[in-house]
């Protein structure tokens, strides 16, 4: 997976797309603030956020089915946000796929081609290695009606990719499938997405979804970015309280910072930090049951509540007046009170959030 | 879920209704096609097929069944031509406006009939609005004779008139296209023109078809424009019937017209039944 990490490098070459200053409202909410984002070529880019906070509004701009009230989207030195929808090459894949009911699967995969006026032998040859690509040859003369969601999200997909977009768009393409089936079509539309090495932007509320799959995961929270970055780093160093919360569980700690030593209730540890208030992200798993190294923070805890999750199991811990969450391998065996301890970098400081209310 | 007795208590008065009221006369006049009159004005009841005999013999009454037919035709093609735009309007077009057009549309089916009828009458009469206009203006010296009391005034009364049906279902079968697929086909390069023409038009066909099926029957069956507006050029089959089972007392003959217009109507009913099935995807 390391490589993964790198991959994306924005700074080196020119984005293929970029989202420059877009605001939009409906009424008088404001659903979309001052948003900034670039997209490399051959990016896996998730934009994830709750329902409501504007990711789906974000996507139907860069597809032009929605007008920002302010702000340029461009696209490979080209203007996109004053082109009609039909001119912009981007496709989209539709979170309830949206196929032509009357058409067949073959024929609704060649749909693009057959608008742009493709030779009928054309047709038939890229639609059939579409086909076989997402393993629905055996379906070509089906409707959509008679096929299941997973194989309709298959069509969409080769619907969509048909014209050889630079940029595809998904909008929680995954949400209607069930659990297993969501899993499996994580990693096919992961490597189908290596394997064209066109760029993604995916839209999903599910941030294991968004951990699997991105390059980057650009977090939105009520119309505005809380953090852009690789699954890894916004994990580890979760830039704001909210992103630490949204991704994954974590202990906020509220310190005090006095004199290069932090104090959070009956806790307190060195930091560089200058005097004054900070909020900590404390992940469950970087507290562990002590081992004694001088540089750990060490403390008591009395075991409140257990979890067990199979591989890991969370624990409620109270320690004084905190209650923190802890997560430690399933096969240890843990009694009432335990000396637990956690490393001074692993408290990654973290801002309150951005959003105005 | 309801016990046997509820349920043959609830169902018994409509299916009695229909029986009495539309069954049983159906039947009657089935058996009155087969039967004649005598020189005495009574009814004999004895079978034979002269009526039918009759009624493909003499040329007034194909001709008039014809020229209903060909009126019904040009009635459904007319209603079809503004009710779809119509209908396309209201249902993509139209923004905040919608419920107040589609209100608009609905209100004339309120008025009577007849009303809208005699509406047409004074709109098209030789001292009619129309012509009193036309003279006015000098675009005519006299008024035109052919605007009323002929198979125009009747077409355009009865497109005027079945519109709205026509509006209906095209309406109805726009609404339930999913939007996201018009969206699709933009997405996917299709200009409004292409995506009207692919995606649009093939999937509001059972909408057409029904309506065309409303206007067509409706008007085909109709005798009170033609009898107030079409004039002895504009007859139809129904006016026909009429006076068959009234002044001219012959029941037997009128019935067996009735009955070949009531197969006409069945068939096609059933035609585009067939139709619409074969053009619905859901």
């Amino acid at each position: 997976m390391a490589p993964a990490d790198q991959q994306p490098q924005p700074s080196a070459t020119t984005p293929l797309l970029s989202i420059r200053n877009i605001a939009k409202s409906f009424g008088k909410t404001s659903v979309l603030r001052d948003i900034s984002l670039d997209v490399a070529a051959g990016e896996f880019l998730t934009i994830l956020g709750e329902s409501g906070s504007g990711k789906t509004t974000l996507l139907r701009i860069i597809a032009g089915f929605e007008s920002a009230d302010f702000g340029e989207v461009w696209m490979a030195g080209e203007r996109l946000d004053t082109m009609p929808p039909y001119k912009r090459r981007v496709n989209t894949v539709f979170q309830h796929y949206a196929l032509f009911p009357h058409l067949t699967v073959f024929e609704n995969v060649a749909y693009g081609l057959q608008i742009a006026g493709r030779a009928k032998s054309e047709i038939h040859q890229r639609v059939t290695q579409a086909l076989v690509r997402v393993k629905m040859s055996s379906f070509a003369a089906a409707r959509p009606a008679n096929i299941s969601g997973g194989q309709q999200q298959r069509v969409a997909l080769a619907r969509a990719l048909i014209n050889q977009p630079k940029l595809l768009l998904l909008d929680e393409p995954l949400s209607a499938l069930d659990a297993n089936l969501r899993r499996q079509m994580q990693i096919e539309l992961k490597s189908m997405q290596r394997e064209v090495g066109i760029s993604f932007v995916f839209v999903t509320h599910d941030q294991d979804e968004a951990m699997v799959m991105s390059d980057r995961i650009a977090l939105l929270r009520m119309g505005q970015l809380e953090q852009v970055a690789t699954p890894r780093e916004i994990y580890r160093y979760p830039a704001t309280a909210y992103a630490a919360q949204f991704i994954g569980h974590t202990n906020l700690l509220r310190a005090e910072v006095k004199s290069g030593l932090a104090r959070s209730h009956s806790l307190s540890w060195s930091t560089s930090l200058p005097d004054g208030p900070a909020l900590f992200s404390l992940r469950p798993e970087d507290i562990r049951p002590a081992s004694g190294a001088a540089s750990a923070v060490s403390f008591r805890g009395r075991v409140k509540q257990r979890v067990f999750h199979g591989a890991t199991e969370l624990l409620q811990v109270e320690s004084g007046d905190l209650l923190l969450t802890i997560r430690i391998a399933g096969k240890e065996q843990t009694a009432g009170e335990l000396q637990l301890e956690f490393f001074t970098q692993d408290a990654v400081l973290v801002r309150e959030s951005a959003v105005r209310t | 879920m309801f016990s046997r007795t509820y349920r043959a208590v609830i169902t018994l008065p409509p299916v009695t209704w229909v029986a009495m009221f539309l069954l049983v006369p159906y039947i009657l006049m089935f058996c009155y096609s087969f039967w004649s009159v005598s020189s005495l004005q009574v009814i004999v009841h004895s079978c034979s097929l002269a009526n039918y005999r009759e009624l493909l013999s003499k040329s007034v009454y194909l001709q008039t069944l014809f020229r209903s037919m060909w009126i019904a035709a040009r009635v459904t093609l007319f209603s079809l031509l503004l009710g779809y735009p119509l209908a396309y309007y209201v249902s993509f077009q139209s923004g905040k406006r919608k419920d107040l057009l589609y209100q608009l549309v609905i209100i004339p089916l309120w008025v009577s009939y007849l009303v809208r009828a005699y509406a047409w009458k004074t709109v098209l009469g030789s001292d009619g609005v129309l012509n009193t206009l036309l003279q006015y203006i000098h675009v005519s010296q006299h008024p035109l004779g052919f605007l009323l009391y002929s198979p125009f005034a009747v077409v355009l009364t009865l497109t005027h008139i079945y519109t709205p049906f026509t509006f209906l279902p095209i309406y109805a079968s726009l609404e339930r296209i999913p939007r996201n697929l018009i969206e699709a086909s933009h997405d996917l390069g299709a200009s409004s023109w292409q995506t009207f023409r692919t995606v649009i038009l093939p999937l509001s066909v059972p909408g057409v078809l029904a309506g065309a099926t409303f206007a067509f029957v409706l008007s085909l069956g109709d005798f009170l424009a033609p009898l107030l507006l079409g004039g002895p050029s504009g007859i139809m089959i129904s006016n026909i019937v009429v006076s068959l089972f009234g002044a001219a007392y012959n029941w037997p003959l009128g019935a067996a017209i009735s009955f070949c217009m009531l197969a006409i109507v069945v068939g096609l009913l059933f035609f585009s039944e067939r139709l619409e099935k074969k053009w619905s995807f859901r």
